[in-house]
């Protein structure tokens, strides 16, 4: 695939903090709409990567494009959260003080000037779409209660749907299933496969069954660069990879 | 757009408080006018004064709530927004003593014709209209925080680094404005005021009158805190407090957040300032004292931060209890202040406000579940945001 078809493009993109090589030269093509899982053993480069995908770390070389044509490295993290791009923390982050229904309402696609939010009065149609997201993410009868007294996984969900909320072409899941339930796990692959219908995902995850259930394409990262890419199966079944995982 | 801005502002709540507020600014200047003086319920003039005093030091510490209580800016540098309006408003009022002053230069303050200056430096120009100084009140403050904050937040100096910095400047000041070269009356300030707007400073209307001008500008101010605070700006505030990089991620530009909310409590801190001055009768710089700032810290850490009636009442009661300690005990009032905040820090973190607001909650949830049947999905929020 060409970057101008793509969704996401990096090319040779390298990132070093105090001499630790954490991305090296890595290379990676999202396309329109797919879902893609990205796993790989600690420090391999998982979040550096979605670092610099959203600003937050800068590549000392190396391409990144969205889009096909808008170059990220000349961005901020809110300018990329405007342009489309989501993104999931692994450690659930959510505006603890505020209940439910205002942390859907402050993630909601919408003007985010100051002076915008100051005059801002709540539209019907805003009402129903987090009526929609509070009933995709089983949250509606917690709408009131402040984010803080939502359980872990509960909170994974919010989270999600603030994500939603934001209506990304693109969304960067960190680590959704961590410290979840076998059941509430289930019920995450099946949210996430019903988002990326209309949405290009990235999963980062560490749980196999997870990504098994989600059955899409694989791409393994190690020591930050692509160690392998394809179906589960197929990456599995790649003695490199059996060796990063497992040790020498 | 305006309307529903400042509709939002005017509950229940808020109008107790303003209704509260209205009355004293009523009550206080009747009582100390209208009663003759022997009679039990007469206020005396310097109570009428000290009042007002806490009225602006209210106002000072709702501004530090709203970028402490509402955004996490820690402001160890309030202060400097005060006495900068502070010394607007002394400008003014030094050119209206005109040639009533030892020296009796027409032009020229005292100080300066004392220092043998034959001009009136360029920035002293205008300050003899009362409007031009009102905007330098809000210009000046406004102005010193916006240029601040825009290197300081979009550096993205946050936390106790930015503390540090605005006690940095708060410092600075202090030290330059006690030079002579800098043509404010170095150390002795400004003082020996004559009148404002035509009126004698030391008359008990003119007093009755600031005190109500206090008020009515502590009311004003608090509605557009409350206004802020309600909307969803303020929701953000709250959210980049708790989260400030989720909310990054979410598009908002949290730099430009932030320097919205501290320029604007800059601006009324600087109003605050203005109106302490004809009350107290003196601007020097100790008023740009780092203690003062922090001392406006611990008002709202009493009073309760993220709550603006807290701020309000938190800066009364810690004031009123300043006023009869250093009449008693002058020589332990920073002890107590400081074993008060170490009290409020360890036993009530939320502040008197807080801490009310959440018992009452609890004790009516309490009730709302025993009424409640099962089923029942609740449809109120179970308990009143802290933040309102």
């Amino acid at each position: 695939m060409t970057r101008q078809t793509s969704l996401l493009y990096l090319d040779g993109v390298s990132v070093s903090f105090d001499g630790f090589q954490a991305l090296n030269e890595l290379s990676l093509v999202i396309a329109p709409g797919e879902m893609r899982a990205i796993i790989g053993p600690n420090g391999a480069g998982k979040t550096t990567m979605m670092d610099v995908i959203t600003g937050k770390t800068r590549p000392d070389t190396g391409d990144v494009y969205f889009d096909g044509v808008i170059d990220l490295t000349g961005e901020d993290e809110a300018s990329i959260a405007e342009l489309g791009i989501g993104r999931k923390f692994q450690k659930p982050t959510v505006f603890e003080s505020h209940t439910v229904r205002d942390n859907l309402d402050l993630a909601l696609k919408a003007p985010r000037g100051p002076f915008q939010t100051l005059f801002h009065t709540i539209t019907g149609a805003e009402t129903k779409q987090i009526a929609y997201l509070l009933d995709l993410i089983r949250l509606t009868d917690k709408q009131s209660e402040l984010a803080a007294n939502l359980s872990h996984g509960q909170k994974q969900w919010l989270e999600i749907g603030m994500l939603l909320a934001q209506d990304p072409k693109l969304l960067l899941v960190d680590e959704p299933a961590a410290g979840m339930t076998d059941a509430e796990t289930e019920e995450t692959a099946a949210l996430l496969k019903d988002i990326a219908e209309d949405h290009s995902v990235v999963v980062v995850e560490h749980d196999m069954t997870f990504i098994r259930s989600l059955e899409v394409k694989v791409t393994v990262l190690h020591e930050g660069s692509v160690l392998a890419e394809g179906s589960l199966d197929h990456v599995s079944a790649d003695p490199r990879v059996v060796e990063v995982y497992l040790g020498r | 757009m305006m309307t529903s801005f400042l509709f939002r502002a005017l509950d229940k709540n808020a109008a107790l408080f303003l209704g509260l507020l209205t009355a004293i600014i009523v009550a206080v200047p009747a009582l100390n006018l209208l009663l003759p003086p022997d009679h039990p319920l007469h206020v005396p003039t310097y109570a009428v004064t000290l009042m007002g005093k806490y009225l602006t030091y209210a106002l000072l510490a709702l501004s530090v709530d709203l970028v402490w209580g509402y955004c996490g800016i820690l402001s160890l540098g309030h202060a400097a927004f005060f006495a900068l309006g502070g010394y607007a408003m002394g400008m003014y009022l030094m050119r209206q003593i005109g040639t009533r002053g030892v020296y009796g230069d027409p032009l020229l303050p005292d100080f300066m014709v004392f220092l043998n200056w034959d001009t009136l430096p360029w920035y002293w120009y205008g300050f003899d209209m009362f409007w031009f100084a009102a905007l330098m009140v809000l210009l000046v403050p406004g102005l010193l925080a916006f240029i601040f904050g825009w290197f300081a937040f979009r550096s993205r100096v946050s936390g106790v680094y930015l503390s540090i910095i605005t006690q940095a400047l708060t410092y600075a000041l202090l030290l330059a404005f006690f030079r002579n070269d800098m043509g404010f009356g170095g150390n002795n300030g400004l003082t020996d005021f004559k009148d404002i707007l035509g009126f004698d400073v030391q008359a008990d209307t003119t007093r009755a009158a600031l005190f109500a001008a206090s008020g009515i500008a502590l009311g004003l101010c608090f509605i557009i805190c409350r206004a802020i605070t309600r909307s969803k700006l303020g929701k953000v505030l709250v959210a980049v407090r708790d989260a400030e990089s989720r909310t990054r991620f979410l598009g908002y530009r949290v730099e430009h957040y932030k320097l919205f909310v501290w320029t604007i409590s800059a601006m009324m801190a600087g109003i605050a300032g203005a109106l302490y001055v004809p009350q107290v009768g003196i601007i020097n710089p100790g008023e740009f004292a780092p203690a003062n700032s922090i001392e406006a810290v611990i008002w709202v850490a009493v009073g309760g931060r993220g709550t603006l009636v807290g701020a309000v009442i938190g800066a009364v009661l810690v004031n009123f209890a300043k006023t009869w300690f250093t009449a008693a005990f002058p020589e332990f009032w920073l002890f107590a202040l400081g074993g008060l905040f170490v009290f409020v820090t360890l036993f009530l973190p939320k502040g008197i406000v807080g801490t009310v607001t959440d018992n009452w909650a609890k004790v009516s949830r309490r009730k709302h579940a025993v009424d409640e049947r099962p089923g029942d999905t609740p449809s109120t929020r179970p308990a009143p945001n802290p933040a309102e």
